[in-house]
């Protein structure tokens, strides 16, 4: 096996490994600490994948700023509050037999092949097709096609930055 | 197994994991970051078909979707904080009485 499918594998079980430690870990700041590190994984994969921009902005804006974003809000709670403590809610048993029966569906979805062998689909053995994804031609294409979808997220962060300040303003009135 | 079934199948478990967090676990913050993980398992989908198809417009799609996800988290982060300054707790348990 190539070192590329080495590494695959690698940032492949780091992620399902963080996911597995959400589940199981008791306080906020380890299941923050766990997604930091399925995050980082999945950079890792699209790394692997040859997609740089995806990679970079994955650690940018997931770790680098939603992530730290959360970790913060977690220092500022209470560490005594009783949901710290108990894990699981009453549902444990249907929730955990709902999402396997989801997850056992998509799988066979896939096994059938529908997916995979969908028309359009490359080579999935050959190498990357990293020229495709480097900056310059990501850039140029956003730019030039999709200028007007990226005014609108410009539009959507402002929404949401506003609501954002009507929420905590609202916190504060009721307070007095 | 190739690369592509590889990736998809860590895809739907990542999807699954997080939806199963979202289900299972009490604390509103903690369920708040199993949603990211689901979210993540989707963009790992949409990475890997940007990917095997060599089309760029999956790779915006998904700097379009980290833009969402941004969005989302400034807004649910301040709801959860007025939230457990209210009732000083973030189990969501405590939060029943918003099903009316």
């Amino acid at each position: 096996m190539s070192l590329e499918g080495l590494l695959l594998y690698f940032f492949a079980g780091g992620a399902l490994l963080g996911g597995v430690l959400m589940l199981v870990a008791r306080h906020p700041m380890r299941v923050a600490l766990a997604l930091i590190g399925s995050m980082l994984s999945l950079a890792g994969i699209y790394a692997v994948l040859g997609v740089h921009v995806i990679a970079v902005f994955q650690v940018l804006i997931y770790v680098g700023a939603v992530m730290v974003f959360m970790v913060y809000v977690i220092m500022l709670l209470d560490v005594r509050d009783p949901s710290f403590l108990e894990r699981y809610s009453g549902a444990l048993l249907p929730s955990v037999a709902l999402a396997a029966a989801i997850a056992v569906a998509l799988g066979a979805a896939l096994g059938r092949g529908s997916i995979a062998a969908a028309p359009g689909l490359a080579d999935p053995q050959g190498p990357a097709p990293a020229a495709a994804f480097e900056v310059q031609p990501f850039s140029v294409e956003f730019l030039e096609q999709y200028w007007l979808h990226f005014e609108l997220t410009s539009v959507l962060l402002l929404a949401a930055v506003v609501a954002a300040i009507a929420v905590i303003k609202a916190g504060w009135r009721r307070d007095g | 197994m190739d690369r592509t079934q590889l990736l998809l199948t860590v895809s739907i478990a990542l999807f699954s994991l997080g939806l199963t967090g979202v289900m299972i676990r009490r604390n509103a913050l903690v369920m708040l970051m199993c949603m990211e993980l689901m979210l993540n398992g989707v963009i790992l989908s949409l990475v890997t078909f940007a990917a095997a198809t060599a089309t760029l417009s999956g790779a915006v799609l998904v700097f379009l979707v980290f833009v969402v996800a941004a969005a989302e988290i400034a807004i649910a982060i301040p709801i959860v904080l007025l939230l457990s300054r209210q009732r000083r707790t973030l189990d969501v348990g405590a939060y029943s009485g918003l099903k009316g």
